[in-house]
Parts: C-alpha cells; structure tokens; sequence
C-alpha cells in the first residue's frame, strides 16, 4: 500500500508512538494516508481505540519481524 | 516510598500495596485503552477510579482535571509507565498538587509480591503467605530448622531464594498442587537455582518435557528436622491431578479447588463436564472428613473483600461451609450449571501458560510478562 507519509517510531514506548502519530496527522489532508511503523507491542490496542476515537479510519494493520504497521486514513 | 520530583511523585507497587491494604483513600486515573481498563484494574475498598485513555488528553488533560477531585491524592496509571508520567505531568503543569505516577504501571503492579505471616508451626517453624495483590495469586512458603518448602512458586522465584536467604532457611521442595493456567509457574526454576526438589501432581504431568518428582497421596514430604507434614491429597475438579496439601496438622492447602468466597472453575483444561463430578466429590464430600478446624489457604484470590487482615487469605474450613456460595448448593444440576455455564472469560493466553509450564513452549521474560498480564479468573465467581 502507497502511503503518503511514513511516520517511524521504532523504539519509542508509550505514548510517542500515538503522539508521533497524532503530530503527522495533523499535517495531513482529508482523504491521505499515513503509514505508523512501531515496536510497541502495546500499541497495537491503542491505535485502534485512538483511530476510532478520533474517527479516522484505520485501513489495516498488519505485523513483520516485530515491526506493527498501522495506514489510517485522514477523513 | 514516594520520591518527590519537582512536583510530580513517584509511587512504587509496594507503597499501592500499603495503600490498598490500609484503605487509604486514593483516586487512580487509569490512562490505558478502554478494553485493557474494562478487562483489569486496580481495585481496592477506599480507591475511586477512572478511566480516560492516554490518546484522548494528546491536547490537553482539561477533561480529566474536570474529573479529579482538588485535594485528593491523585495516582496516574498506564500499561508499563511512560503514558501516566506524560499524562502526570500535565496534571501538575495545571496547577494540581499531590499528583502521582505509578512506577512500572500496570506491568510491575501485576508482578508484586508481598510475604505475609500466617502462623507458627508446632515444632517451632512458621508458615509464610505470598500475596499477589495484583493479579490474584498466592504463594506458601514453609519454613523449619533451616530448610523451607514452597508451594505454588509464582514466576518471580527471586523474591523466594531472597525471603530464604531472610530466614537462613535453605529451599528444599517446590511443589505445585496443579498445572496453572492463569500464571508461569517458578515452580521449576526455583528448583533449578536451589537444589530442590520439584514436585507435581502425575495426572497433571502427562505431557511435560522435565523430570520431576510424582506427588501423590500418603507420599508425605518432612521440611526441616522437625515434623512438619505436607500430605498431598489427591482431590480432582479444577485439573484432574488437582491435589490438596495439610501442613502441620493445621493448614488445608487447596490449590485452585476451594477459594475464601468461591470454587474452582473445571473448564480451564477443557474438560469442564467430565471434571465437575469430581470437583463436587471434592468439595462436598472429601473435604468435609478433613476437620473443620483447617485454615484454608487457596492458591487464588478473586476480590479484595477476601483479603483479610494485614492481606491475609485465610479462613477455617467450617466458616467456608457456613459462608462459601460455592459449597452451598444443594442440588448436583444446579452445581453442574454453576460450574460449566456462564463461567467468567478464561485467563489471558492461558493455552500458552498451560503449554510454558510443561516445558513446551519457552517464552522471552518480556513475553511471559504479556501472557500473564489480567486477574487470574480461577472460580467460578469471578466476572
């Protein structure tokens, strides 16, 4: 999937993967697509409940190597 | 200890211990996700809690200071600590004092271990509880002339080796009176690190992958140079091996087949209907020839209301027949429903703890730390 903006947080806990994420979203026009690359395992939970929450849509999330891989897309 | 830094504090899972055990008043903004809060938190008789999920106060923490009473101490809590400190130290940033954060979060709060006194052995030894508050579990250590034994070592087996080293007692048996489900057993590796001898019900060992010492009935076990009997009694229900302890003549360690205020649940090892006979053979029939002056001591907890005195868990087998819902019901189907139907949602990844404690699978510290993460949900009650 074409991401418009990879945001990487590999490495960082709680919370700057969210907090990251929420920066560069901001930035983002409605109808584009961010990629948020993580380690944290407990982020996994978080951005589904952040992304509906904020109600952007969350297109998919997947796992490789470690790595959580979340596209949400601005609405 | 609470350490003060600038104006946010410190509060280490021994000090919440203290808290929750003395009924202090304390107000806990838990800034998890919602389902993490819902599944598991912090409970206690005199807390007051919330829930506000870290990535809702991004922009500010003004709808959470909406919510925290002035003058209350305020802890805030988060999965392993990084999100309640962010979150704390807005909270002080407004102006609030008497602010907290707790140290390792809901990680470190579910690993505390707290040794409590039950009593003195006849011969002169004692006999030590190990309550984890936060996630439910109990520990025992028998300690006698120098040598100690424990029972249903949980996975933090320093805390064990050092309370021995306390007592100048040297570990000698480690013994589990079933396969847990709900948390890794140290069982094992406490073992390993002291010499002892490890010690598990045959029925339930079928399938493990290390040696091990088969505890059945009449094969009784002497700690120390005096007497001091452990009695294993075989007693099925929760897993078909299930085994009963008596030491000193005193205590009835039931394992996960009898709590203060319920009863062990028989689905966990996936035979719930062909195991509730024996569970109720157990309970309403073996235990009651045991005298009534036992004091129980479970492997389990489900509800702070059962801690007792000091966080003691404890109470004499007669109270329980008076007091347990769980030994009072009088009709076999009423029993079979209550322990097959509408039982609480099973322990987190406990395929994989019943797996890791047969030697079959060997999770990371890091990844036996996520597997036992949540209450125990051992009885039949617990929701």
């Amino acid at each position: 999937m074409q991401a418009d903006l990879v945001v990487d947080t590999k490495g960082l806990a709680c919370p700057m993967p969210i907090v990251r994420a929420k920066k560069a979203l901001d930035t983002l026009e409605v109808g584009q697509v961010m990629e948020v690359l993580s380690t944290d395992k407990g982020s996994v939970n978080d951005f589904q409940a952040w992304v509906k929450q904020t109600k952007h849509e969350l297109i998919k999330h997947e796992e490789e190597n470690g790595v959580y891989k979340f596209y949400v897309k601005k609405v | 200890m609470s350490v003060t830094t600038g104006q946010l504090n410190k509060t280490t899972t021994k000090e919440l211990n203290r808290i929750v055990l003395a009924k202090e008043e304390l107000f806990i903004l838990d800034v998890r996700n919602e389902s993490d809060f819902n599944d598991w938190k912090i409970e206690g008789e005199s807390i007051e809690i919330i829930n506000i999920p870290y990535f809702e106060l991004l922009d500010g923490v003004d709808a959470a200071l909406d919510r925290i009473p002035d003058g209350k101490k305020v802890l805030v809590v988060c999965a392993k600590e990084g999100s309640s400190k962010f979150i704390a130290e807005q909270i002080v940033e407004a102006g609030r004092t008497n602010v907290h954060y707790l140290e390792g979060g809901m990680k470190s709060w579910s690993e505390h271990l707290e040794p409590v006194k039950i009593g003195d052995l006849k011969d002169g030894g004692s006999l030590y509880q190990f309550v984890r508050i936060g996630k439910g579990c109990l520990s025992y250590m028998v300690v006698s002339s120098g040598e100690a034994a424990v029972i249903d070592t949980l996975r933090m087996t320093d805390v064990f080796e050092q309370f021995a080293k306390e007592q100048g007692a040297v570990i000698k048996h480690t013994l589990d009176t079933h396969l847990h489900a709900d948390h890794i057993s140290g069982g094992r590796r406490l073992a390993e690190q002291t010499g002892a001898v490890y010690w598990l019900p045959p029925k339930d060992a079928g399938e493990v992958t290390f040696p091990y010492e088969k505890l059945e009935e009449g094969r009784d076990i002497t700690v120390g140079g005096t007497k001091i009997e452990i009695q294993p009694i075989y007693s099925p229900g929760h897993t078909i091996g299930s085994t009963s302890f008596i030491v000193d003549g005193q205590y009835l360690l039931t394992g996960d087949i009898l709590f203060i205020e319920s009863i062990g649940r028989p689905d966990l090892a996936g035979k719930a209907e062909d195991w509730v006979s024996d569970l109720r053979n157990t309970l309403y029939n073996r235990y009651k020839e045991l005298s009534g002056d036992l004091i129980v001591l479970p492997a389990h907890f489900g509800k702070v209301t059962e801690l007792g005195e000091g966080g003691r868990v404890m109470a004499r087998l007669t109270d329980l027949y008076r007091n347990n819902p769980g030994l009072n019901i009088r009709e076999e189907d009423t029993f079979r429903r209550t322990v097959t139907e509408n039982l609480p949602p099973q322990p987190n990844a406990y395929q994989e703890i019943r797996q890791t404690n047969m030697g079959k699978i060997t999770p990371s510290e890091d990844e036996q730390r996520e597997m036992e993460i949540g209450p125990n949900r051992c009885a039949v009650h617990d929701k």
